[in-house]
């Protein structure tokens, strides 16, 4: 056996998880060829262990292995090199415990500021370079982006992020709360709360309520719905097309409004907490929330038909910033931005969850352009706001249930646990290890932003300088997210 | 005299209000109540009371060109025809003073611009240096066509086209409008061309060349952005309305509600589509040439054809 195959949130013990040669397990990822979703090390007493976790979304199974490397072994030679997906996740883990992958292409600092860091350039009479931020000119996070010119076309970008690094999985082991995981990425508060939370639960060995796993995965769908809305709006916005930027920015309100309305935090802070929820939605509320959430269906809709007929809309959009669908797999792009390129991800139907049976299997024309990342957020909109509905008319099934199961029982020891979660912007994928006093020893956090990141650099190539904002904005990525 | 010195009043401070009516327009289409049409005026007063920051890598240029941008769009804007007809200098060949007098200011801005050593406002002189190599040559065309059909050497010949040229000057009469909409979307840097509220360096054209610019400095180039747009205003209106046939009060009216009708015009057209992408504003900019060459075919058909 060299993997333990196992589910989403469901611990397995540590001991039981195969622990092989790195030579083996590098054979092996490359021979079983499924998705990374994890791969990082952790400090045992006299070495270090590396983590490897890899995820089968059509049985919708995770496979989890590891290796050991002593203190004598600092070099392994590197996956990197036949499977580009793992660039970021050596490149990480060899900043976190100094093991060199042998061979790896581009082995840069991920988040680690005092290191130096060798941009790539090209040399020439009409190459010329563009470097834009840390800081930039609107109110947004810190990232360097550094472009190689020929005229206006781009030949290549290197992103350099690192800048909002706060040591968030180290906090996780010192006091691990609900507020921290809401803080990890301010735009997928619910998303993180989730992953977090369950984790917690599965740790825990609490079932909570259904009624509280209702208004949870709603408060999902409508964080969802109400980024995607705002991005549509960016999106707009960054093509000077006023009426859609206006409308959407107008209705993006009126759903985070209703977050408002059952929490009293527009992003749904302190909504979620381990054990269920600390907020009802009664059945008054239900219904005034469905009303708005028809009201924003219908604008969401009229004005993106509108928006994608405009003939100058569509210029921009279309054939801007394209990530073809092999090179999305090969980096192993997750969420909207990977199902735009026709990467058919969604950890809510890929893995078992009673409540996402339903997949929507309408063809989606994914071209991988700025056009499909717009089109696959409307199509997402609509697909949250019907299972908003859905959800809300199952809550009276599960009338008087208890919110919350209080959560006085220690953690499992010894334990390794998987929780993801599909945010708005990809899979959120939280991974905790207790030991034996049933103390979280370590976390693991990993943003869809941190697979993505190097699609838009991808998307970029060979497109003009002055699209490289419609593309970002079509990504829209976490700084925070993947800084950690 | 009175007429000019009205005239000088209008070109100083109708531009404030040109650009606050673009506002108020694109306001009220985004269903928001927006700013008072006075807000730009207020903003310059504004700048008006800063000092510069001025960055220690840039040299007398940088120092200069505000000042020389200004001037020159100012006096440029006293060779354009306006209430009356009439422009403030009023000379034979005035056009080309008028475009050189402009290209001198816009020079001053590209080397102003390229003098910061900043790569983002490189960039948009280069764009804004390319734009202006496909206006400047159209421009011609069609000034030299009206002459030709008119044979009034200044900028007047704009309003007499339709006297002179009969049913052939109506279609001259809208081509030159459609280029001259064209010229000022292009230069008064508007959607679809550039957009003007972005905060996006990379995109930018206008905006990015004044990046560096601040306060007084500042307040001086977004003036005589506004002039600039006044400009190419007025020279719509001379086409369109005969001005000087009808008389001073008759005159100031039409113009007055031109410069109006035209604000809210490119208001419009900027909130009801997007902006192009960089390789395709050339090609909208070049719509301008071909409307010169059409202009120029017709006005080689009136004088030859019979």
């Amino acid at each position: 056996m060299n993997w333990i195959i196992t589910e989403n949130n469901k611990p397995v013990n540590l001991q039981d998880i195969p622990c092989l040669d790195i030579n083996d397990l590098r054979k092996e990822i490359i021979e079983i060829k499924k998705r990374v979703v994890g791969f990082f090390g952790d400090k045992v007493f006299d070495g270090v262990k590396l983590y490897v976790v890899l995820a089968d979304d059509e049985e919708g199974k995770l496979y989890i292995s590891s290796s050991f490397f002593g203190a004598d072994k600092k070099s392994y030679e590197s996956i990197t090199k036949t499977l580009p997906a793992f660039h970021m996740f050596e490149r990480e883990f060899f900043e976190q415990y100094g093991i060199e992958p042998l061979g790896h292409p581009w082995l840069k600092p991920v988040r680690d500021h005092k290191k130096e860091y060798p941009f790539f350039e090209i040399k020439g009479e009409e190459i010329h370079q563009v470097g834009v931020g840390p800081i930039h000119a609107g109110v947004i996070e810190p990232g360097h982006f550094r472009f190689m010119c020929n005229g206006e076309k781009v030949y290549d970008l290197e992103i350099r992020l690192g800048y909002q690094n706060r040591g968030v999985e180290d906090l996780f082991v010192q006091n691990p709360t609900n507020q921290l995981a809401e803080s990890v990425c301010g735009d997928s508060v619910i998303a993180y709360n989730l992953a977090y939370s369950r984790a917690m639960e599965a740790l825990a060995g609490i079932q909570i309520s259904n009624r509280a796993q209702l208004i949870r995965l709603i408060a999902l769908e409508m964080e969802r719905a109400a980024i995607h809305i705002g991005d549509l709006g960016a999106i707009a916005g960054d093509t000077a097309y006023q009426m859609g930027a206006a409308i959407f920015g107008a209705t993006r309100t009126l759903v985070i409004n209703s977050l408002l309305e059952i929490c009293g935090s527009r992003f749904g802070r302190g909504l979620i907490r381990v054990g269920g929820v600390n907020f009802d939605i009664s059945q008054e509320l239900a219904e005034n929330i469905l009303k708005t959430l028809e009201k924003v269906g219908d604008d969401v809709k009229r004005t993106t038909t509108t928006m994608l007929k405009s003939p100058t809309v569509i210029s921009r959009l279309e054939r801007t910033g394209v990530v073809s669908f092999e090179n999305a797999k090969a980096l192993g792009l997750v969420g909207p931005a990977g199902r735009a390129s026709g990467v058919e991800l969604d950890t809510r139907f890929d893995f078992p969850d009673k409540w996402f049976l339903d997949k929507d299997d309408k063809k989606f024309k994914a071209a991988g352009d700025v056009y499909s990342r717009t089109r696959i957020r409307y199509k997402e909109i609509m697909q949250s706001l019907s299972l908003i509905r859905k959800f809300m008319k199952m809550l009276p099934d599960f009338e008087g249930e208890a919110l919350y199961i209080s959560c006085t029982n220690a953690l499992a020891s010894d334990k390794f646990v998987v929780s993801m979660t599909e945010g708005w912007r990809g899979e959120v994928v939280q991974t905790f290890i207790t030991d034996n006093d049933g103390k979280i020893t370590r976390c693991k956090i990993k943003d869809p932003s941190f697979n993505n990141w190097y699609g838009l650099a991808m998307a970029v190539r060979n497109n003009g300088i002055s699209d490289f904002p419609l593309c970002n904005k079509s990504f829209n990525l976490s700084y925070c997210g993947n800084d950690l | 005299m009175i007429t000019n010195l009205i005239n000088l009043i209008i070109l100083l401070f109708a531009p404030f209000l040109v650009i606050g009516v673009i506002k108020k327009t694109k306001a009220f289409w985004a269903g928001r109540k927006g700013v008072s049409i006075w807000q730009p005026l207020w903003d310059f007063v504004r700048l008006m009371k800063k000092d510069c920051v001025i960055s220690n890598t840039t040299t007398w240029i940088f120092r200069l060109a505000p000042l020389v941008i200004f001037a020159t769009t100012l006096v440029a804007g006293l060779f354009v025809p306006m209430i009356n007809g009439q422009p403030v200098i009023n000379m034979e060949g005035g056009f080309i003073l008028f475009a050189y007098i402009l290209g001198f200011g816009k020079f001053f801005a590209l080397i102003s611009a390229m003098d910061t050593g900043s790569s983002f406002e490189g960039m948009g002189a280069s764009r804004e240096a390319c734009f202006t190599t496909i206006v400047e040559p159209a421009f011609f065309i069609i000034m030299a066509s009206l002459i030709a059909l008119t044979g009034n050497y200044t900028f007047q010949s704009l309003s007499m086209i339709l006297e002179k040229a009969g049913v052939m000057g109506i279609l001259i009469t809208l081509l030159a409008v459609l280029a001259l909409v064209v010229m000022l979307l292009t230069e008064c840097c508007r959607v679809p061309v550039d957009d003007p509220t972005t905060h996006l360096e990379l995109t930018m054209i206008h905006e990015v060349m004044i990046l560096d610019n601040s306060g007084q400095d500042l307040g001086l180039i977004t003036w005589a952005a506004g002039i600039k747009m006044v400009i190419l205003e007025s020279l719509i209106a001379a086409l369109l309305i005969p001005m000087h046939l009808i008389g001073f009060w008759y005159s100031a009216l039409c113009y007055v509600a031109a410069l109006f009708v035209i604000a809210v015009f490119v208001g419009t057209l900027e909130s009801c589509i997007a902006r192009l992408r960089m390789s395709h504003v050339f090609e909208f900019i070049f719509a301008m040439s071909s409307f010169a060459l059409i202009i120029l075919s017709l006005t080689a058909i009136r004088i030859y054809g019979n």
